[in-house]
């Protein structure tokens, strides 16, 4: 019996290559090659009309190729980008044009592009376009949006793209009429995604077969495909788009097309050589997005064990300048809000409202952290107010594990139901309190404050909808030589897909890991797909995969079975062979079922013999029976009817300088429950790189714009994205494994889950420390020592 | 304006490459666009996030704050270097796939070439040595828990 690989720490496929440099990112498409390269004249304006665009100086740089501005692109391409995902309460969306006619509304923003000979090259050009600009005032920050002095689109009231509400009873009469009420007013700042590896495309025009090939540093190749046909008036079929190697997505590369992901395109097109661009560090921080930013308004009612009553939720989401990703983020923050409690009534209102900032779509976890920070923030408000343990106020408004599936009575952000499909929160906190320490913390923290030190002890528990459909698909084929190829449509960025899925593959067909080879995010392979983000890849590929394999496996026992003249019900197979359970000796290998698979006029070598027409087949009979196809594959869709809920809880104790400020993380601690685990080494390495995502977004990383909407800190150097002497030196974790109802696996999604609920974890910790109450993340050292000094 | 451009040998994990670059045009660029050598990334060009440290005769390298016409005297080590000769994994490499200590891949050269360095220099690192080895280098993915365990495991397997 082959073993299961399920469940099994199964060594990554991708390393090898990687671990040689052998990658193959997009950066490196056209290596060695005469590619041309591009370059993008940004607006070093946040808010201004342009008046006129001087392109007359760069024609004759040496090398130059093309100088593209808003003029120059035609039909489509000259209407504004699309707004991907419309809700009828986005009254106000807007796009940007692929380059800014007219008008500029963030200092960054694509004005004009140049395609030369090299980099180098493209960028002194981009230096010579003069452009005159009237300045206007720009709109910066959540404040200066809702008071509306300015705007930042002339049509837009109010600065206002989106007003929403969902309720689900009476919030605001039963926080009249509860025993106890708090108001909570909170901040949260910008950060961003930041992966490695910033955007980058890559195209050819193939005048030969007039067909487009586009690589892209994208998390939906399909998403690209559909965009680039459309703009470019091409049909889809001469469209292919190819996802390389992806250095890091963490949302930011969800959002499509770009500018550049259609000027590249376009350029090949019309210049007939291949083109290149890849944006710099800089670009990445003033024309991708960012993403977290709210301010957030809280009335609560409860009674005296701290049971919700009434919960009524304000926030105002700072979209940026445009709304190319819609609503997403403020629904996920506005409906995760309620994490695993279930208030009696709940009324959610927020306002998704416009900057003259860089643009704002999904950043890992994507709205959770914020609507996680709103509730916990709220939690510890409760026990403090009573005077309870916090982890009693959470316990007495869990939802119980015989309430699933629970429906909140409200609508997620796949347009369906919010209804969680299983858990079990009281487990979940018994043992991230066994895990922390919670039960002995007091006694610990006497110790340390005898030694003059200070610590404090934090908690933050969340639900995590992830697999969110609508769908997504596999193919499975067994080839001649019994190796197995397998393709989903969605992308990777690093999550170890081709480990995991080929684990999947080899358990469900009963082959060998190694004989598996699985292709994400190339649209010639598999053309119907969605995407990467929301935690979906191993819910959604995962079980298609698995549906796949299944059809393969099926087929090939309806073939063996006739070549082995046996019951289908008696045939197993192990290591790429079927046999006859019990009889050894009658079996054949996949390999030889996949020629038979297959009916032949011509054999190609001694294998294929064996299929050709006078050696197999009744001649009384149709060589392919009525109702099959030739070939052994499995192709197969999953579309599930929801979301499945993944959950888990955090606990960290800090050390707070009681001269510096600075905060020392002592202890991570991590319980997480994403369903049936498909391989937990690539699992605990989610949590890890989410963990410090959460430990920068709560401690270090923010961005500083002035009040010109001028980023300050837009590189590394000022942007401070944790090394290793940030993060927690281990992290405790400890899994539960809930199964999913919905999915043949059980499984969830775990991609988001490190970072979602640090913000709220650490303000909890670091209060539990100083005694002072934490309003606004991240928190830096020298705003800790601010907020001291205002306290004393 | 037509650049200027020199003919310069750079010697690469102990192979010479003839090639004619501007005098502007950086390491980084040359190894990965000239010389085809893309195992070497750029995460920043501005010197912070340590994707592109390539070794200079051995001493750890940003290739994205050097010329290549700077470092035609020198012996360059790229991340494609750093296999056994027999075409198996090095033990630096080989650690970061027994620990899990990549995921994108991105940063992963940079961190195999400056923990090869750092090997030599200190064979036998404690865990705080380990992580004071990697402590410039920026990781986007993995929390660097595994890379640090992937520095100790390395030490084991040199
Ligand atoms: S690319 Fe050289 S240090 Fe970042
Ligand atoms: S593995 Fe992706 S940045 Fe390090």
């Amino acid at each position: 019996m082959t073993t299961k690989l399920f469940g099994t720490k199964v060594p990554r496929v991708e390393d090898d290559r990687l671990l040689r440099g052998q990658g193959r990112y997009v950066g490196d498409v056209f290596s060695g090659q005469d590619a041309l390269h591009a370059a993008v004249l940004r607006s070093p304006h946040a808010h201004a009309r342009i008046l006129d665009i001087d392109v007359e100086p760069v024609l004759d740089v040496e090398g130059v190729v093309a100088v593209y501005t808003y003029d120059d692109l035609e039909d489509a391409m000259g209407e504004p980008l699309p707004l991907l995902i419309p809700h009828p309460t986005l009254t106000h969306g807007r796009t940007q044009y692929a380059l800014a006619k007219d008008e500029v509304n963030y200092a960054g923003e694509a004005v004009a592009f140049v395609v030369a000979t090299d980099r180098y090259v493209a960028e002194d050009a981009v230096a010579r376009i003069r452009v005159r600009y009237e300045p206007l005032p720009a709109v910066v920050g959540i404040a200066a949006s809702r008071a509306a002095e300015h705007l930042v689109h002339d049509d837009v009231p109010g600065n206002v793209g989106a007003r929403m509400e969902q309720h689900n009873g009476d919030a605001p009469a039963e926080i009249a009429k509860a025993p106890h009420t708090l108001t909570l007013d909170l901040d949260v700042e910008r950060s961003a995604c930041t992966p490695l590896e910033g955007r980058g495309v890559a195209a050819r025009w193939d005048p030969d077969q007039q067909r487009l090939q586009v690589w892209s540093s994208t998390q939906t190749a399909t998403g690209v495909r559909a965009a680039v046909a459309a703009k470019l008036g091409l049909d889809l079929r001469a469209v292919d788009v190819i996802t390389p190697d992806v250095g890091g997505g963490f949302g930011v590369k969800i959002n499509h097309p770009w500018p550049e992901e259609l000027l590249v395109p376009l350029a090949a097109m019309r210049l007939g050589r291949p083109v290149s661009y890849v944006e710099d560090r800089r670009e990445h921080f003033v024309a991708s997005a960012h993403e977290r930013a709210q301010v957030q308004h809280i009335e609560v009612g409860f009674d005296d064990e701290g049971r919700l009553l009434g919960l009524d939720v304000m926030f105002w989401h700072d979209h940026g300048a445009y709304t190319p990703y819609g609503l997403i983020v403020p629904i996920i923050t506005s409906t995760q809000l309620l994490g695993p409690y279930k208030p009696r009534a709940y009324r959610v209102v927020f306002e998704s409202i416009y900057t003259n900032t860089v643009i704002v779509t999904p950043y890992r976890g994507a709205g959770r952290p914020q609507g996680v920070y709103a509730m916990e923030r709220t939690m510890d408000a409760i026990a403090a107010y009573l005077g309870k343990d916090r982890t009693e106020v959470r316990a007495v408004n869990f939802i119980q594990p015989d309430e699933f599936p629970y429906e909140h009575g409200l609508v997620f952000q796949d347009g369906r139901p919010l209804t969680y499909d299983s858990g079990d929160y009281p487990a979940s906190l018994e043992k991230i309190k066994q895990l922390v320490g919670w039960d002995e913390f007091p006694q610990y923290r006497k110790e340390m404050a005898a030694q003059g030190r200070r610590v404090g002890i934090g908690l933050a528990c969340y639900v995590e909808g992830t697999g969110v459909g609508p769908y997504e698909g596999a193919h499975v084929h067994i080839e001649t030589s019994g190796k197995v190829k397998v393709a989903t449509g969605l992308t990777s960025q690093g999550q170890g897909h081709q480990t995991v899925f080929a684990q999947l593959v080899a358990d469900e067909l009963g082959v060998r890991f190694e004989d598996v080879e699985v292709v994400t995010g190339d649209t010639r392979r598999m053309p119907y797909a969605v995407g990467t983000f929301a935690s979906r890849a191993a819910v959604m590929s995962g079980s298609a995969i698995h549906l796949a394999a299944k059809r393969a496996k099926e087929k090939a026992l309806r073939i063996a079975a006739e070549a082995l003249e046996a019951d289908v019900d008696d045939l197993e197979i192990t290591d790429g062979v079927v046999s006859v359970k019990g009889a050894p000796g009658a079996s054949i290998s996949l390999g030889t079922v996949a020629v038979l698979s297959n009916p032949l006029r011509y054999a190609f070598d001694e294998a294929s013999k064996s299929a050709t027409q006078f050696a197999v087949g009744d001649p009384d009979k149709p060589p392919v029976a009525p109702g099959e196809e030739p070939g052994l594959e499995g192709k197969d869709f999953y579309s599930p009817e929801r979301s499945t809920f993944a959950s888990g809880m955090h606990a960290v104790i800090v050390e707070t300088d009681p001269d510096t400020a600075e905060i020392t993380i002592l202890k991570y601690a991590v319980v997480h429950d994403c369903g049936h685990l498909i391989n937990p080494m690539i699992v605990e390495g989610q949590i890890h790189g989410g963990v410090a995502q959460g430990v920068g977004g709560a401690l270090y990383e923010r961005m500083v714009y002035d009040e010109n909407g001028q980023l300050q800190n837009a590189s590394f150097m000022d942007f401070l994205m944790p090394y290793v002497s940030e993060v927690p030196e281990t992290i405790d974790i400890d899994h539960l494994e809930t199964p999913s109802p919905l999915n043949p696996l059980g499984i969830k999604g775990a991609g988001e889950a490190g970072v979602i609920p640090s913000a709220a974890l650490f303000a909890s910790a670091i209060e539990d420390a100083e005694g002072i109450e934490i309003t606004a993340m991240p928190i830096s050292p020298s705003d800790l020592f601010t907020l001291r000094e205002e306290h004393r | 304006m037509s650049e200027e451009l020199h003919e310069i040998t750079l010697r690469v994990n102990g192979h010479d490459h003839a090639v004619a670059v501007p005098a502007r045009r950086l390491l980084s660029d040359a190894l990965r666009l000239d010389l085809g050598l893309t195992g070497t990334h750029v995460g920043c060009e501005h010197g912070v996030c340590g994707a592109c440290t390539v070794l200079l005769d051995g001493a750890p390298t940003r290739a994205c704050l050097m010329f290549a016409v700077s470092a035609v005297e020198a012996e360059i080590t790229t991340v494609e270097g750093l296999s056994q000769p027999d075409g198996s994994l090095g033990p630096v490499q080989q650690a970061f796939k027994d620990c899990h200590g990549l995921q994108c891949g991105f940063c992963t050269p940079g961190f195999l070439t400056t923990i090869t360095a750092g090997l030599e220099e200190n064979p036998h690192p404690t865990r705080d040595e380990a992580r004071e080895m990697v402590g410039g280098n920026l990781c986007r993915c993995t929390g660097y828990q595994n890379i640090v365990a992937a520095v100790l495991k390395a030490a084991e397997l040199r």
